[in-house]
């Protein structure tokens, strides 16, 4: 099969469907692959790089899509990119069928099969396809560093002869991959960072990253929906959601805004007023800003300052770091297709049966599978969430048995002492001091001595000989082969615990 | 000939050194001068025996000191460190027989002469010291088979088993009342035999009955029953060395096997009543309702070292198997040069014996100082950049401390998921000795690098 990437036509798309170093991968598994001319240009890949890879290089134009059956794209295609799809080609880019009706009938009615990354089910064995997961990734760190441009001031806190330097107080709203990656960014940077997410559940992860996670006391509502994602929350809890982030609004430096909530609008939770209230130097970034906006400021594609805060709205922070988005975003399509080639012989089979396929694929000739059916099995069953973790009992050492116990030894030493002859109580004494020894020397060993402790120990114990020494003196003759026996094993032990005592403890060294 | 004063004075200086000998293993530096106080001990309380006691047979004795001690630095010297847990084992039949043997020649001994209560002790004792003795060699050699794989791993379950435990205790104390009264008559010899034949087939029932990785409680238990062993012959020989030795040595194994009952947290009796865990190797069919294990390949594991600056490692028993402690050392020094600092993690039951993984670390020239006992570094995994496990499962399991009622559960382990990626070196995706499924293996930073610990850790240091 015949795979082609056309160049990004969508106004300042710099990203490309597959890089030098994927395309081999894609030519291994049995596909050709032809490139148009200067699609990865704006990503630093260049024509000579796809050819040194083996794949083609079409001139520009349609041609690229007439003579392939299989078309990768980052972008939904444009009207005129539709009209160049035929029934017997596969397209597999960002659809959003949700927003974009009107182009899923249009695909529908091409007869074309389309598959749309931004539908892949959320599930673990499909994380290598997440699209979404990886540009969020790449969006939440370059919000970071689009928003340390625009700031005045240091992130990291530092103490200079000619003065101090505070640290920036960054709020992160969202911890999801873009908002965890933002977090890691800026943290990494040296800043304070805080974060706020309607799921509780993220609050470890937040931890874990060294940034504070902003509780809201509100018992009963938990804002985990389906597949992960947030839900649109009741009234009460927005409200006091709203007074969190006015409060903090005063306090921090930059705010990085990541809520969304799929198909519905983005929810509006940093007003006018709170950004009139934060200090002069603040900056907003906004990374829901295609979808509406976090922020009631926000202008997309734009920078504006208002109140004396830069109100970041670009929507294409991966494709500012085209080289490293397209890298990830050809490896997710290669993980796809990998699925859809499982012989490796360069044709693809979509298997309706498989669930990943089965939700990638938005239509196929002639007839729209989108929405899929919901998911047999969800990623995390929401039953189980609701348990608290279970909490492992310590259960508390009962006082009776250690009492039993003395007790009974107690009378048994009382008896031993009524019946036993002075000659024994004085061995017994010798032998019950020598246990006690035996436990304060023997707890003093280092674990990683522990071997050659039962070497030794093993070598010691074979002192046995002396009973063996004190009878081969014997008259009996029996008794003095069984003596002379017994020598001769204990001698092996004698011989052989110490001497590998001693090579195990000369192997350890600094 | 000496005096028996002198004798006395240098089985107290033998003590002395006995005592030093076992402190002096508190730590590296100063192990290797208390072995030697140990020989020198060994050597003082045998030659005052010789020149003091010993009348007749002197070729005799010397002729068994030298073939014994030629055999024993033979052992020595060729065994592998793979192979000192057999070793270990067999050397502990060869004290418990000692014991039985001693027993029984004292026993039958003409010129041993008690009377009344005393007889009635001694004869005690000597019981005693013959059927902790048998019960030790018996043991130990299943022991040894066991460790050194011609005996099954599995936990041979007998029906009843526990009833058969109990026929066995009962008949031993039986035979003893029998033996102590007929012994007053001068008779009793019958009854001993009779009881060391159910003591040795006792020890070889309740070893048989315990699992393959059990083992490193079996054999501080059976460490520990050879120096009792000896210091039931000590009092049958009112003969304090022995008694003083005995008590240490059964002491320091009895510690031993608290130490790994304590991180296995199970119950002593309940690893000594057996029955506990499978021959290992059972794939746990379908259920992977916790997702799927992400494979990892040589150069990427090469890579994710080259950038981490904390590695942990973290060996188990299937290390020792694949031979791979020493190319472990190779990545281990490759690593270091380039300033990242590799400490090794040393949970307390990894191995079949306790301090096995040190040991075996200690031959691949692996510096003491970077590894580290369990609790000494648990703490620290939150800022490991990379773990890696080989051939350990059970002691790397989240289910411990996550699931209440799993075979596992409160066993402290190694905690490696906190740490930023784990990389598990397993051959299959087959079940540790617990018989339980790892949650570890599908963790979302956990990735698994199938093969052969050896193949793979060659293929990584190539990459390097």
């Amino acid at each position: 099969m015949r795979i082609g990437v056309p160049r990004e036509i969508h106004a300042g798309e710099r990203r490309v469907a597959t890089t030098p170093e994927v395309a081999r991968q894609l030519i291994k598994m049995g596909f050709s692959v032809a490139v148009e001319e200067n699609a990865g240009a704006a990503a630093s890949y260049s024509d000579d790089a796809y050819r040194a890879a083996g794949c083609g290089v079409i001139e520009a134009g349609r041609q690229v899509w007439s003579d392939s059956d299989l078309i990768l794209k980052v972008r939904a295609p444009e009207s005129s990119e539709v009209e160049l799809l035929t029934r017997n080609q596969t397209l597999i880019s960002f659809i959003w069928p949700g927003q974009n009706p009107d182009l899923l009938k249009r695909l529908t009615d091409s007869g074309a099969t389309v598959l749309a990354v931004d539908s892949v089910p959320r599930i673990s064995r499909a994380q290598k396809m997440d699209a979404l997961s990886s540009m969020a990734n790449i969006a939440g760190y370059r919000a970071v560093v689009e928003a340390a441009q625009h700031f005045g001031r240091f992130f990291t806190g530092q103490i200079t002869a000619a003065g101090k330097i505070p640290p920036a107080k960054v709020l992160i709203i969202g911890a999801g991959v873009a908002g965890l990656s933002a977090i890691g960014a800026a943290r990494s940077m040296g800043a304070i960072v805080r974060a706020f997410d309607t799921r509780p559940e993220v609050k470890e992860q937040v931890e874990s990253m060294d940034a504070e996670f902003l509780m809201l006391d509100f018992a009963d509502e938990d804002g985990t929906g389906e597949g992960g994602y947030a839900k649109v929350m009741s009234k009460e809890f927005i409200e006091a959601e709203m007074q969190l982030f006015a409060e903090q609004a005063k306090e921090v430096d930059i705010i990085i805004t990541t809520a969304l909530i799929p198909g519905k609008p983005a929810p509006r939770l940093v007003t006018a007023e709170m950004v009139r209230s934060m200090k002069d130097g603040s900056v907003i970034v906004d990374l829901a800003a295609e979808q509406g906006g976090n922020c009631e400021l926000t202008e997309p594609n734009e920078v504006v300052v208002r109140d004396g805060v830069s109100i970041i709205g670009y929507t294409d922070l991966p494709s500012r770091l085209a080289a490293q988005s397209s890298q990830l975003y050809a490896t997710n399509l290669r993980h796809l297709l990998t699925e859809l080639c499982p012989e490796k012989d360069g044709n693809i089979v979509v298997d309706m049966e498989d669930e990943v396929i089965r939700g990638a694929t938005v239509c196929t000739q002639g007839e729209t599978t989108w929405p899929p059916p919901p998911p047999t099995l969800s990623a995390i069953p929401p039953a189980a969430k609701a348990e608290p973790p279970p909490v492992m009992v310590e259960k508390k050492p009962s006082l009776a048995g250690p009492i039993v116990a003395i007790a009974v030894g107690g009378l048994a030493l009382l008896g031993l002492g009524a019946v036993a002859p002075p000659s024994f109580m004085a061995h017994f004494t010798v032998f019950v001091l020598a246990c006690f020894i035996g436990y304060m020397v023997i707890w003093n060993v280092t674990p990683a001595l522990h071997t050659p402790l039962m070497s030794v120990t093993n070598a010691i114990s074979s002192i046995i000989v002396i009973g063996a020494l004190l009878q081969i003196s014997s008259g009996e003759n029996l008794i003095m082969w069984i003596a002379a026996f017994t020598v001769l094993i204990t001698s092996i032990n004698i011989a052989g615990g110490f001497a590998v005592t001693r090579r195990m403890l000369a192997m350890f060294r600094k | 000939m000496i005096s028996s004063g002198i004798v006395t004075v240098s089985y107290i200086a033998a003590t002395v050194l006995f005592i030093l000998a076992l402190g002096g293993l508190s730590n590296q530096e100063t192990a290797r001068r208390g072995n030697w106080y140990g020989i020198i001990g060994m050597a003082i309380a045998l030659l005052a025996t010789i020149l003091g006691v010993v009348t007749e047979h002197y070729t005799i004795l010397f002729v068994g000191l030298l073939i014994g001690g030629s055999i024993g630095l033979a052992l020595a010297r060729r065994v592998q460190m793979t192979q000192m847990p057999e070793l270990v084992a067999i050397l502990h039949s060869l004290v418990g027989l000692a014991a039985v043997l001693v027993g029984f020649a004292n026993f039958m001994d003409p010129s041993v002469h008690f009377a009344g209560v005393e007889l009635t002790i001694h004869d005690i004792e000597t019981y005693l010291g013959v059927l902790i003795g048998a019960v030790t060699f018996s043991g130990s050699v299943i022991a040894f088979g066991k460790l050194s794989g011609r005996i099954s791993g599995k936990p041979l379950l007998l029906p009843a088993r526990h009833w058969l435990n109990l026929a066995l205790l009962i008949a031993a104390i039986w035979f003893g009342r029998d033996f102590v009264v007929q012994s007053a008559g001068g008779g009793g010899l019958i009854p001993l035999i009779i009881m060391t034949i159910v003591a040795l087939l006792f020890g070889i029932h309740m070893v048989m009955a315990i699992g393959g990785a059990d083992m490193p409680v079996v054999v501080s238990m059976l460490n520990s029953y050879s120096g009792w062993a000896a210091a039931a012959t000590g009092f049958m020989l009112s003969n304090d060395l022995l008694i003083v030795t005995g008590a240490l040595v059964g002491s320091s194994g009895a510690i031993l096997s608290y130490i790994m009952c304590r991180a296995m947290n199970r119950r002593f009796i309940a690893v000594i009543a057996g029955g506990f865990g499978t021959g290992g190797g059972t794939v746990v069919a379908g259920g992977d309702a916790d997702g799927e294990v992400v494979s990892i390949d040589a150069e990427e594991t090469a890579a994710l070292l080259t950038n981490a600056k904390e590695v942990m490692i973290v060996p188990g028993y299937g290390m020792a198997v694949a031979q791979a402690q020493h190319i472990v050392y190779e990545i281990t020094t490759a690593l270091r040069a380039k300033k990242i600092n590799v400490r090794f993690g040393i949970h307390p039951v990894a191995g079949r014996m306790p301090g096995h993984m040190n040991v075996l670390l200690a031959e691949a020239r692996v510096p003491y100082d970077i590894v580290y006992e369990m609790d000494e570094i648990n703490e620290d995994f939150p800022k490991v950049d990379v773990s890696i496990v080989i051939g350990a499962n059970d002691i790397v399991n989240p289910s411990a401390q996550e699931v209440p009622d799993s075979p596992i559960a409160g066993m402290p382990v190694l905690e490696v998921w906190k740490g930023a990626v784990t990389i598990v070196l397993k051959r299959s995706m087959a079940t540790g000795y617990a018989g339980v499924q790892n949650p570890l293996f599908f963790k979302e930073n956990t990735r698994m690098l199938f093969g052969d610990a050896k193949d793979s850790l060659d293929a990584v240091y190539r990459a390097l």
